[in-house]
């Protein structure tokens, strides 16, 4: 546990990219293998089951402070971490009585697991146990995260993955496919998780998204419009379609199996070849025309997915790549003669949930451009531009794949309420609501996050603190005075919320300090919006 | 009859003697507990505060009327009795007690309990009411001992000399900075400091406290110079191009709010010492039972827990707002306004 909050506090105490590598790499050199495959297990989002809620946790380390609950909140909403907020309170009130305990770190994993059918009894002694025994405020949030969160410490899959292609001599590539798809910690050795033979067995791996950086200088730029595949930009789920050995796997962007979610996919069995791998976008959809994505909301939460559900939000399959082919690598192929084969492939499955994402023919950007308006009408987020010679690569790379994206729609609305954000935000009013006039009334109608710059934040946080009206737990009602452009991608009727609207997307694209709270957008014009955009 | 102590728009206001203390807007008598720039603004006639305080008073409100005492002395005004007693937080730094008929009222300014060697041992001052800040009023806020942070700095300043790589330590010019310079006592005789921090150390040390050499860095400091060296920086030099000349660097952020983690973050720092001027947890709520108030009046920092905890723990507390807590370092937002 030593090395592995070590290893937490290392990657915490440096911003640069290389220094974490080295603390990572340096850690797999070291640690015991449990260890290995369960920090690569956490690193990559795959906590074990939770075993203990954290309503429970609260309680607990509300006794054994000896603080009251309502107190050990506020410092939650001010620390923006609750495990770390119970390691920091839990540190204050102790005195280190019993000699420090260090044992391994899947120790305390494989008890938490263990914990799962014990009585509550035992599963507070254990938490106790920990508290008391663990030496170091970074130790005991450890132990409280392995319960209760995924490790958000700057270190993403990708740092991981060149990591230990250093330890291990393989390719970053060959890791990525490697560590993604369906391995359980407990019971895989670190050798076989990074050895090639056990691979093979795994028919179900995903190969790593290849994403593309959006358009920022003139499209011009980018040469001859002949050199280049246009499609359009779905507003969907990416996603990849496998068929090996005669099963079928759904895999979504975030590296999550899916396959349950779309049992309508479940015909692609019958026409797919075995050794398949589709790039493309899950969208709501009948047959070729997309429907809009709040639809998808309404059967993506769904652990169940039955008829009716299949009927109101159907979905199908906007294939756009083909990187397996006949279970060969289809990655280092240009992109037009694995768009021949893709069509090819998807002119087999004669079913309207496949679809071939479109080729759109320009004869010069110009026109391009102007087709570029007609986006939202396609239930689309703007262009794909893909060099015709590119291979398909790895993670988020720039010069052949681009994103070009339309304007995002705007309103100009006035902050009424703040919270307290987490993570780097901790203790810093980031997270707003915003609201539009109905006459004399305020409607709130979304909330925002992002877009200001960290001293725009400290600046509205400042205004928060001393214009603050009313308090409800974390949220402060604030004086309706900063007014803020908001940007967002979509709009969708919406019966849960009060103003009847929901945005896709929203942001804080403009601080409009040039305006004052009763020159904002009206009701009426979001309803518009609506009218125009949302049907 | 008016209380003791009113708030009102200047500041905190003694009816009985007709003075202000630590207002924000000029006035005519004002008692000054600190020279934070959150209790001290220029352009009151008549300014009393602690001996040390008046020569860092001339340097940042400029020339005035600065009467002086030391602490525990008495002094009267309209038969209001005032004295100053030591609040632990910078050099200088005094609680005010108030005694008017037979009644005690103590405004804490700002303060800690820990004695740092420098700004004098705060001692708790018996009262029927108290005024108290709360900066650092949650309990997640427990300092370790200053000698395991100061330990805890030295190392890291000679783990990057091995490394090669120089050591810029953020710490604000008044307060923060001459501890940063006595913790680095033990292992460096030289430091370079930004015009800020050197222009407080020029009156400070002529008030006689002489931690090591400070070297003011000029555009004529050459990079060879800085090579390795130790830099203090205010928190306004950091992340400004003023910072480039010390690269390779690592930088150490000196600030109770680097508790938590994702603070640290925030600044970019590779490494945040949890060291602070203010009291903890546990040092407010023991300086709130050791004045013995039996009513507490709570400002600036987390003033609605704060209260409503004392209330739960009954002691009658009620939060009250003020124009403090905007001193660039200790407000972990606003410290950033100050860069605009």
């Amino acid at each position: 546990m030593k090395a592995f909050a070590q290893l937490v506090d290392t990657l915490g105490a440096t911003t640069k990219t290389n220094e974490k590598i080295a603390a990572l790499e340096q850690y797999f050199l070291l640690a015991n293998d449990k260890d290995k495959v369960w920090v690569i297990a956490l690193f990559s989002g795959r906590r074990p089951k939770r075993t203990i809620s954290s309503t429970l946790l609260k309680n607990w380390c509300s006794e054994f402070c000896n603080i009251p609950l309502w107190l050990l909140n506020e410092c939650y909403h001010t620390a923006g971490d609750l495990s770390e907020t119970i390691a920091l309170i839990v540190e204050a009130s102790s005195t280190l009585q019993e000699a420090p305990q260090a044992h391994p770190l899947h120790y305390y994993i494989e008890q938490f697991v263990s914990l799962e059918k014990s009585t509550e009894e035992d599963k507070k002694n254990f938490m106790l146990q920990g508290w008391a025994q663990l030496e170091s405020t970074t130790e005991k949030f450890v132990f409280n995260k392995l319960l209760s969160g995924s490790f958000r410490i700057g270190v993403s899959q990708q740092l991981m993955v060149h990591a230990l292609a250093k330890v291990s001599g393989a390719s970053p590539a060959v890791i990525a496919h490697r560590i993604s798809g369906k391995w359980n910690p407990a019971t895989i050795t670190f050798n076989e998780l990074l050895s090639d033979e056990n691979n093979v067995a795994d028919i179900s791996k995903p190969y790593p998204f290849y994403l593309a950086y959006p358009l920022e200088d003139a499209v011009e730029t980018l040469g001859s419009i002949d050199d280049w595949q246009v499609e359009w930009k779905w507003d969907g789920i990416r996603g990849q379609v496998i068929k090996r050995n005669d099963n079928l796997f759904v895999w979504s962007r975030g590296e999550e199996l899916m396959t349950e979610k779309f049992p309508e996919y479940n015909l692609f069995l019958n026409s797919l070849p075995n050794g398949t791998v589709l790039d493309g976008e899950i969208i709501v959809a009948e047959g070729a025309t997309p429907l809009p994505f709040a639809l998808m909301q309404t059967r993506i939460g769904r652990k169940n997915i039955n008829k009716k559900i299949m009927e109101d939000a159907p979905v199908s399959f906007f294939a756009y790549d083909i990187l397996e082919y006949n279970g060969e690598d289809y990655r280092n192929i240009p992109l037009q003669q694995r768009r021949q084969k893709l069509e090819e492939i998807v002119a087999l499955t004669a079913t309207e949930k496949m679809q071939l994402s479109p080729l759109l023919q320009c004869a010069n950007w110009n026109e391009l451009a102007q087709l570029r308006q007609q986006s939202r009408e396609h239930y689309a987020e703007g262009f794909m531009l893909k060099r015709k010679e590119s291979v398909y690569q790895t993670g988020r790379k720039r010069g052949d794949w681009w994103k070009w994206k339309i304007e995002p729609l705007t309103i100009d609305a006035v902050m009424i309420y703040a919270q307290k954000g987490s993570g780097r935000r901790s203790n810093l009013y980031t997270d707003y609501t915003f609201a539009v006039r109905d006459g004399e009334n305020l409607i709130a109608f979304t909330k925002a996050y992002s877009g200001l710059t960290d001293k725009e934040f400290a600046q509205v946080d400042a205004f928060v603190k001393h214009n603050a009206i009313e308090k409800f737990g974390p949220v402060r009602t604030v004086k309706p005075e900063l007014v803020f452009e908001i940007a967002f991608e979509g709009i969708a009727i919406s019966k849960r919320h009060k103003s009847g609207v929901a945005l896709r997307f929203p942001r804080m694209s403009r601080w409009r300090q040039d305006k004052k709270a009763t020159e904002i957008n009206t009701l009426e014009d979001l309803k518009k919006m609506l009218e125009i955009y949302g049907k | 009859m008016f209380p003791l102590i009113q708030f009102t728009e200047k500041g905190l206001y003694c009816t009985a003697g007709d003075f202000y203390i630590d207002p924000w807007k000029p006035v005519d008598k004002a008692i000054i507990t600190h020279a934070h720039s959150d209790h001290a603004i220029a352009g009151s006639k008549k300014y009393l505060c602690h001996t040390l305080t008046k020569p860092i008073l001339q340097l940042r409100l400029g020339e005035g009327v600065y009467e002086t005492t030391e602490w525990n002395k008495a002094h009267f005004i309209n038969g209001v009795k005032i004295s100053l007693h030591p609040a632990g937080h910078i050099i200088g730094s005094s609680q005010v007690r108030l005694e008017y008929k037979g009644e005690v009222w103590v405004f804490s300014g700002d303060y800690k309990t820990e004695d740092d060697g420098i700004s004098g041992a705060y001692e708790p001052v018996k009262c029927n009411t108290f005024i108290t800040e709360s900066t650092f009023g949650l309990p997640i806020y427990k300092w370790k001992p200053q000698q395991q942070i100061y330990a805890g700095i030295q190392n890291w300043v000679l783990q990057n000399r091995v490394e090669e790589k120089t050591s810029v330590l953020i710490a604000y010019s008044l307060g923060k900075a001459q501890r940063v310079l006595d913790a680095l006592k033990d292992v460096t005789d030289t430091v370079f400091a930004h015009g800020a921090i050197y222009n407080m150390q020029q009156v400070i040390e002529k008030l006689g406290y002489n931690f090591v050499n400070v070297q003011r860095i000029t555009p004529e400091t050459t990079k060879q110079e800085l090579k390795n060296a130790i830099v203090i920086a205010p928190p306004s030099a950091d992340g400004t191009t003023w910072m480039k000349k010390f690269n390779p660097y690592r930088l150490g952020v000196c600030s109770g709010w680097m508790q938590v983690r994702g603070n640290m973050r925030r600044r970019n720092a590779d490494k945040g010492f949890v060291l602070s001027d203010h009291c903890d947890w546990d040092g407010l709520v023991s300086s709130v039972k050791a004045t013995g108030a039996e009513k507490v009046f709570v400002t600036h920092g987390f003033q609605a827990v704060f209260s409503k905890y004392l209330n739960e723990n009954g002691i009658e507390a009620e939060e009250v707002k003020t124009q403090y807590g905007i001193e660039e370092e200790e407000n972990t937002s606003e410290q950033k306004i100050e860069l605009l």
